[in-house]
């Protein structure tokens, strides 16, 4: 295993009073797919809206590269090579879909013609829709967006909050594929997900989250193969 | 871009540019050659005060319809502007009859006069009011960015509730006593540059600009708005106006960003301010109710929130309605005959009803969030011929068969 671009420590997130995630710690090897797996509510969202810089943590440290960028604001963490596709895809429905990978590119001011291209690359429908309002595609095409645009601001970490949520299960495949070609273009991902089958069977890492704890670990394979996770994700 | 489209594109631009030139042609006729029959004398006022609510509108519409903060804090910056444009334009030698209870007041000086020092009195009136105006657009915007700092952390109703307290504040504040030496308490300031000392003498003749200065004014800033809607700003605000997470998630700043739209639009409703106090030629902190705010609001949204062309049309129409149009109603005569329930204030509730119209009809505005543009109109017009075109063919048929 490759040495980790991301290091959690002892992370914990509070809202309001209840306390989300309770002191977790897991480390995101550069260049993996890593998945957190776990129920409504097990501090997966938590997890990474803290690692994003949208929710400040209450302790521990998030190290990138060295460096600890826990509590550091969004803009921080986007220009230093993390982007988050959030859940629910939130895409901008008024913006072409054009204007919404140039979002994703805000903090950047350099040519984005190479990347323009790569994503189009990736995805061929949203070049044919590039003068499209976001919110005129379907749901497919829209994840497709929110992942293109969160692409556009060359990230080495993607993190993706259930890419899969609401989509159909051929569409979900492509999506899946889509996450292995990106992350074999040498981006490193951080996927959560409830779809834990398909999730394991993408990852190379797999952690499970219950009740803002993390209680199992291993590779995908392995977590495939328990019978805890069977139980109680696979439903076998 | 297509070929088509860009060679579209660039014959709309030159359409637009021949009606610009030809309105100003037009605005400079009507200033100096065209006699003043009761036609003229409406339509001047109409269309000074049309262009400066058009203003008014596209700043309020930079802020609401972009950005999606809901402010209504419009008519404090405006007072803003028109007192700061009035106090830094009155002459001297007036001040003592302007401030008389306040011992001709504190500041002693008029930017008109100290630039008619070195260009003379015309170019003193036309370059001092300039400057007095971005003055006033600059005192609009540092108020703004104060207020920003605890006001713009909150979200939709809450920001509107806010700004509107701004409002009265503000009202009652330039009212007071204490400041008279400045504000001139609740009295009224007057005799400052108005739009009628926009005129420049050459040989015997003196060439007037009344009407073309507050277009000239207005149709620059709101390029300057319209640039910064199409620059990677403009696109930040919408991104915030559709989704203020996912924004944040792409490293938007939401608060540096909301705080830049908000200073810009306040900036502009000072401008706009101060353009009102010229067009008014008195003004009085009283009259800047929050009842103005509401009046600039239903403009943006009969015009469409979130268009520019729409805020304009729907200011030129309102002014005119409301000013001159429905005037007749007022008139307690209709056709020669009298009429007892055309009298004052019917006008009003006529008004009320056709706006209730619009709003029925027309739910998200005249324009929506699209735009006029020549190449547009002339699509329009094509797509209607065809369809006339083609309906006359599908009857034709019809009778055919038949």
């Amino acid at each position: 295993m490759s040495d980790a671009i991301l290091k959690i420590k002892d992370l914990k997130v509070n809202y309001g009073g209840i306390e989300a995630v309770k002191g977790i710690s897991f480390d995101v090897p550069a260049g993996e797919i890593v998945t957190l797996i776990g129920a409504n509510g097990a501090g997966k969202s938590s997890t990474l809206r803290s690692i994003a810089g949208l929710v400040k943590p209450r302790e521990g440290t998030i190290e990138f590269d060295g460096e600890d960028i826990c509590g550091k604001d969004p803009t921080a963490i986007v220009t230093r090579g993390i982007t988050l596709v959030p859940e629910g895809r939130r895409i901008f429905p008024d913006l072409t879909v054009l204007e919404n990978l140039r979002i994703g590119a805000y903090l950047r001011h350099d040519d984005l013609t190479d990347d323009l291209n790569w994503v189009y690359e990736l995805f061929p429908r949203l070049k044919e829709r590039s003068w499209q309002a976001g919110g005129t595609l379907s749901g497919g095409e829209q994840q497709m967006l929110a992942v293109g645009r969160a692409l556009m601001s060359r990230p080495k970490v993607i993190m993706m909050d259930e890419p899969s949520l609401g989509l159909a299960p051929l569409i979900v495949k492509g999506i899946f594929d889509i996450i292995k070609e990106i992350n074999k273009q040498g981006v490193t991902v951080l996927l959560i997900e409830q779809n834990a089958n398909m999730a394991l069977k993408t990852a190379n890492v797999g952690y499970v989250m219950e009740t803002g704890r993390i209680t199992m670990s291993g590779t995908g394979e392995e977590l495939l193969a328990n019978d805890d996770v069977k139980a109680a994700y696979l439903g076998t | 871009m297509t070929k088509i489209e860009q060679k579209k594109s660039k014959k709309g631009t030159w359409i637009a540019l021949c009606c610009i030139a030809a309105l100003y042609v037009l605005l400079f006729l009507i200033d100096n050659v065209f006699p003043s029959t009761s036609f003229i004398v409406m339509l001047t006022p109409v269309l000074k005060k049309g262009a400066i609510y058009s203003l008014l509108c596209v700043s309020m519409n930079l802020l609401n319809g972009f950005t999606g903060l809901f402010s209504l804090g419009q008519a404090g910056f405006m007072l803003i502007g028109a007192y700061t444009y009035a106090i830094f334009t009155i002459p001297v030698a007036e001040h003592m009859s302007v401030y008389q209870y306040f011992d001709g007041g504190a500041i002693q000086f008029s930017i008109p006069e100290a630039i008619g020092s070195i260009l003379g009195p015309t170019g003193g009136a036309f370059f001092g009011s300039i400057i007095a105006i971005i003055l006033a657009g600059c005192v609009a915007a540092v108020f703004a960015a104060l207020i920003g700092i605890p006001v713009l952390r909150l979200k939709s109703d809450y920001l509107a509730i806010a700004t509107l307290g701004f409002v009265e504040i503000i009202r009652a504040v330039f009212q007071w006593n204490s400041l008279g030496v400045i504000t001139n308490g609740s009295n009224q300031l007057r005799k400052y540059t108005a739009f009628s000392d926009m005129k420049l003498t050459i040989g015997g003749a003196t060439l007037k600009f009344g009407t073309i200065f507050p277009f000239l004014i207005v149709m620059l800033c709101i390029i300057v708005i319209v640039l910064l809607i199409n620059s990677s700003y403009g696109r930040a605000f919408k991104a915030i106006r559709d989704d203020e997470v996912a924004a944040e998630a792409m490293g938007i700043s939401l608060f540096k960003h909301k705080m830049l739209s908000f200073v810009i639009s306040c900036f502009f409703a000072g401008v706009g301010g101060a353009l009102l106090a010229m067009f008014q030629t008195t003004i009085k902190a009283q009259s800047f109710t929050s009842a103005m705010t509401y009046e600039i609001l239903l403009m943006v949204v009969i015009g469409g929130i979130g268009s520019v062309s729409g805020s304009c049309i729907a200011a030129f129409l309102y002014i005119a309605c409301s000013e001159w149009w429905l005037r007749f109603l007022d008139s307690g005569k209709f056709l020669g005959l009298s009429v007892p329930f055309f009298r004052d204030g019917f006008r009003k509730v006529v008004f009320s009803v056709v706006i209730m119209i619009i709003v029925l009809f027309f739910s998200r505005g005249i324009m929506g969030d699209r735009e006029l543009s020549f190449s547009g109109i002339a699509g329009g017009v094509k797509k209607l011929s065809g369809r006339l075109k083609k309906k006359d063919i599908e009857e034709k048929e019809d009778t055919g068969n038949e």
